[in-house]
């Protein structure tokens, strides 16, 4: 296992991605997973290999994109659950690069990640080793969201082109469809008809397009984050400075509700405060992550704003599905981009979007 | 044979300590002793058997089952001794192929342990899809091309859920290279996981000849000793299985100790939802005991580096023990110990280390009419300080694992049960059982026979799902010895699976019965 230099300065953001900063990454994507965005334990694995045989990445900003750069989001769409037993395939993304640069019509030259939460915060890094990509510091949510349509160059009005899928077996799918919301809906029918996993190419951007349409320095951002928990004797706490989050409590899970509807794992967990927090009780509300957080019928946190629940030990961020009667945890909560608080944001992935009948209260940290 | 035979001898091999007993038919502790474990195991479980048998007497005739929990798997991974060559045998590809097998294995134990791997076409999507076709050629010519391999194991993708496939390899195999063939299949093993899953099988498959001594050495002990006695290996989750059942599976022996240690204090006080401690030399081992059982840890462990995901129990272990070396001038506590060094190192055996022992000596505890020498002030204040300190440490073990609960009692076991007070807050009542300082001992011996399988469902289905998983884990449960009358569903998990066409479950069902019973000892009425 490869750990974080300790005297690696902060706040700085990176030039390139080596195999020594995938552990970091691992856990700081984890974070940034908001409790979905799938188990980023395998995707450390691989993307340690990629790099310690292709060397580091070279991490670019949008500024310093070029004319003819041409840039893709690649992402893991699908169920955990069958994601760690069903894995991808070296061959995916060749097909997913060939099929994008046909699209294209253009030789691709960088990568992004779609969401910086959770796997697909950790995978990209390594497909650029592989393919000799660079990456894109950014990515399409600061986060981990459950839908295709939830997305930073959505919420800006860039049109997403055409969309590349390919599945373990070797089928490859190029859609040029209406708008996300079709696009979702066709990749959801083509993800299920490839046993509930695909690796997918979507939304080409250049550097004109991708100018204010991303969440930009993530990946030096989960960098960072990890670097905070793995080398601080009180991760929780580290992990909370790193990210100006609150920890609204600490305490034990004492129910988790879940059930699958319109293939999403919905329900609720909850979670009872210890020490200094006993007596306190929070609910937080589930769709693959953590929506929105509850305490004596008031809403503490929502969508957009981040949510994770933390091992109150080890700061680890335990998904969705991890969750179980009796873990010892801490929920952490901080504010979202402000790209996410505009209108069109809220729209696409206010607590509205997510089926909750509640106002948008921006979270601003407030201790508890 | 006319007499009824219905004792039993449980033997524990820890890292410092061989311990057995022997119960009678309800129960009873009849005899029990602690001996220094040998390097040859066989030492230690020799000279602690023969003692219980020496304190019974004329009864060892009436001794039908001998029962062993024991470390010795676990130490093997660790310190890399007496492993085999393992070739392992993925299905599934081109799935999967981004993470080719055992590739985050440390390399001095794939030096010693690995004869090659391979990805090959098979294994299943989540609905059964086939991926590719079952490449029986692959197979046979990745195993004929290797140097020397001792055993085979084969992992396929989604094989917990459809599982001939892998059935139909190891008949392969053994049609090839004859039906002493060596084969491993990841289904036996663990659940969906494919990465630790594979982890497992391979592990397992590697201490093939390790469990075969340890088998052979409870063997030769009970025939050496004239007992006419079926033998059994605890496993990781409270439950038994057979010697051939242990000697084919010995990854899963690798968490008994400390589920012996639960089930055993479970026995003892006769509760079954409590937190349990055992406190040794070293450390302080903490579990929770659900309904009789130890509570399953749900995160991936680490064994000698590897990444598994068997089922193993949920413990916590503190470095507080008899043996923990205390600071005399700050009162520091820990980690070191002096361990098995005790009687020779601690103040009141006349060494000159200060120890946790001292202090709660020095707190009012009587340990064999023995007297602390003259201390400094200094001295006091810091073991006071350094108990109060193990007390708090203690006492947030039991909190962390109480799950909210207050009123669930503490049984503490083990031979430092001393440093355990009787108003530990956040515990309920103080348990403190007769023989408890040999519980791993009798948790061996209480044992259940138990057996777990997975299935997958259409979530309309999911009764059907639980049905068949249930008949699979009774068969498997009764194939590990259980009493086919008596035998039943323990426990039953469902994880909902999104992203696939029609909602769908994954189950998985525990049984655990009692062992059939044996010789000319009647079955109970039913």
């Amino acid at each position: 296992m490869v750990h974080a230099s300790p005297d690696a300065p902060t706040r700085e953001r990176l030039t390139s991605v080596s195999a020594a900063d995938i552990a970091p990454l691992a856990a700081g994507c984890a974070v940034f997973g908001t409790g979905g965005g799938g188990a980023v334990y395998t995707s450390q694995l691989s993307t340690e290999q990629a790099l310690e045989a292709a060397g580091p990445v070279s991490l670019v900003t949008v500024d310093e994109l070029d004319a003819d750069d041409a840039v893709i989001m690649m992402s893991g769409i699908g169920a955990p659950t069958v994601g760690i037993e069903m894995l991808s395939s070296t061959s995916q993304i060749d097909a997913l690069l060939a099929g994008a640069e046909a699209a294209a019509g253009r030789p691709i030259t960088t990568l992004m990640a779609a969401e910086i939460g959770g796997s697909n915060g950790v995978s990209p890094v390594g497909w650029a080793a592989r393919l000799g990509l660079k990456l894109l510091d950014a990515d399409g949510m600061g986060r981990a969201f459950p839908e295709a349509t939830m997305i930073a160059m959505n919420v800006a009005g860039v049109p997403c082109d055409f969309a590349v899928m390919a599945d373990v077996v070797g089928n490859v799918v190029t859609m040029r469809t209406v708008d996300l919301a079709w696009l979702e809906r066709h990749a959801r029918a083509v993800t299920v008809a490839s046993g509930g996993l695909c690796l997918g190419a979507h939304y080409p951007l250049t550097a004109a397009t991708a100018k204010g349409a991303v969440i930009e320095g993530t990946v030096s951002a989960a960098i960072r984050v990890g670097r905070a928990l793995l080398s601080s004797p009180d991760p929780v706490r580290a992990v909370a400075e790193e990210l100006a989050a609150a920890v609204l409590v600490s305490g034990k899970v004492i129910d988790v509700a879940r059930r699958t509807e319109g293939g999403f794992v919905r329900g609720s967990v909850t979670i009872a405060g210890v020490g200094a927090d006993r007596g306190r009780l929070q609910r937080i509300e589930l769709q693959n992550e953590n929506l929105i957080v509850l305490e004596d019928g008031e809403v503490l946190a929502t969508v957009p704003d981040l949510v994770t629940i933390v091992d109150s030990e080890t700061g680890h961020a335990i998904s969705t599905e991890m969750l179980r009667f009796g873990q010892r945890v801490s929920v952490l909560a901080w504010a979202c981009d402000p790209l996410w608080r505009t209108e069109r944001g809220l729209e696409l992935a206010g607590p509205g979007a997510f089926g909750y009948d509640l106002p948008y209260v921006p979270f601003e940290g407030a201790q508890r | 044979m006319n007499e009824p035979r219905p004792l039993s001898i449980g033997v524990d091999v820890g890292g410092t300590n061989t311990d057995a007993v022997v119960l009678d038919e309800l129960g009873a502790v009849l005899a029990s002793t602690k001996q220094p474990t040998t390097p040859d195991v066989t030492g230690g479980i020799r000279a602690s058997i023969a003692e219980v048998l020496a304190q019974i007497g004329e009864r060892r005739h009436r001794v039908s089952r001998v029962m062993l929990g024991t470390t010795h798997a676990t130490n093997a991974i660790v310190s890399r001794r007496e492993l085999g060559r393992v070739a392992m045998v993925r299905l599934g590809a081109p799935a999967a192929t981004e993470y080719p097998p055992l590739s985050g294995w440390p390399a001095d134990l794939t030096a010693t342990a690995l004869a090659g791997t391979s990805m090959l076409g098979g294994g299943h999507m989540v609905d059964g899809t086939p991926i590719a076709p079952l490449d029986r050629d692959g197979i046979l010519r990745f195993l004929d091309g290797l140097d020397r391999f001792d055993a085979v194991a084969v992992a396929g993708i989604f094989s917990p859920s459809f599982p001939e496939q892998e059935l139909e390899v190891a008949a392969l195999i053994r049609s090839h290279f004859g039906p002493d063939a060596q084969v491993f299949l990841s289904q036996d093993i663990g659940p969906i996981g494919l990465l630790e899953r594979e982890n497992a099988t391979a592990l397992n498959a590697a201490l093939y000849g390790v469990a075969r001594s340890v088998t052979r050495a409870l063997l030769t002990v009970v025939e050496e000793e004239g007992l006419d006695a079926t033998t059994y290996f605890a496993q990781n989750d409270g439950t038994l299985m057979s010697l051939d059942y242990a000697a084919q599976y010995p990854v899963l022996t690798i968490g008994s100790g400390p589920a012996n240690s639960i089930r055993g204090a479970a026995y003892l006080s006769g509760v079954d939802d409590a937190i349990v401690v055992d406190v040794g030399g070293t450390t302080s081992d903490l579990g929770v005991l659900v309904n009789g059982f130890p509570r399953e840890s749900t995160l991936p462990r680490e064994i000698g580096g590897v990444r598994t995901n068997f089922r193993m129990p949920d413990i916590l272990s503190l470095a507080v023990g008899g043996g923990t070396v205390v600071d005399p001038a700050t009162g520091r506590l820990g980690p070191e110990s002096v361990g098995y060094r005790i009687e020779s190192d601690a103040l009141l055996f006349g060494g000159s280390i200060a120890t946790l022992t001292d202090a709660a000596i020095l707190a009012g505890a009587s340990l064999g009419g023995r007297s602390l020498p003259n201390l400094t002030g200094g001295t006091r204040s810091a073991l006071r300080s350094a108990l109060g300190r193990a007390h708090e440490r203690l006492e947030e073990a039991v909190e962390r694992l109480s799950l909210g609960r207050l009123d669930l009692p503490l049984v503490v076991v083990g031979g430092g049960a001393f440093l355990v007070p009787d108003d530990l807050p956040g515990a309920g009542t103080v348990v403190r059982p007769h023989h408890g300082d040999v519980a791993n001992a009798v948790g061996a011996a209480i044992s259940l026979a138990g057996g777990r399988a997975d299935q997958m469902s259409d979530v309309e289905d999911r009764e059907a799902a639980i049905e068949a998983a249930s008949t699979a884990a009774i068969a498997k449960a009764i194939q590990a010895g259980a009493d086919p009358l008596q035998v039943a569903v323990v426990d039953v998990l469902e994880t909902p699976v999104s992203y696939t066409t029609r909602p769908t479950v994954k189950v998985s069902v525990k049984a655990a019965g009692p062992l059939a019973h044996l010789g000319a000892f009647a079955p109970a009425a039913t």
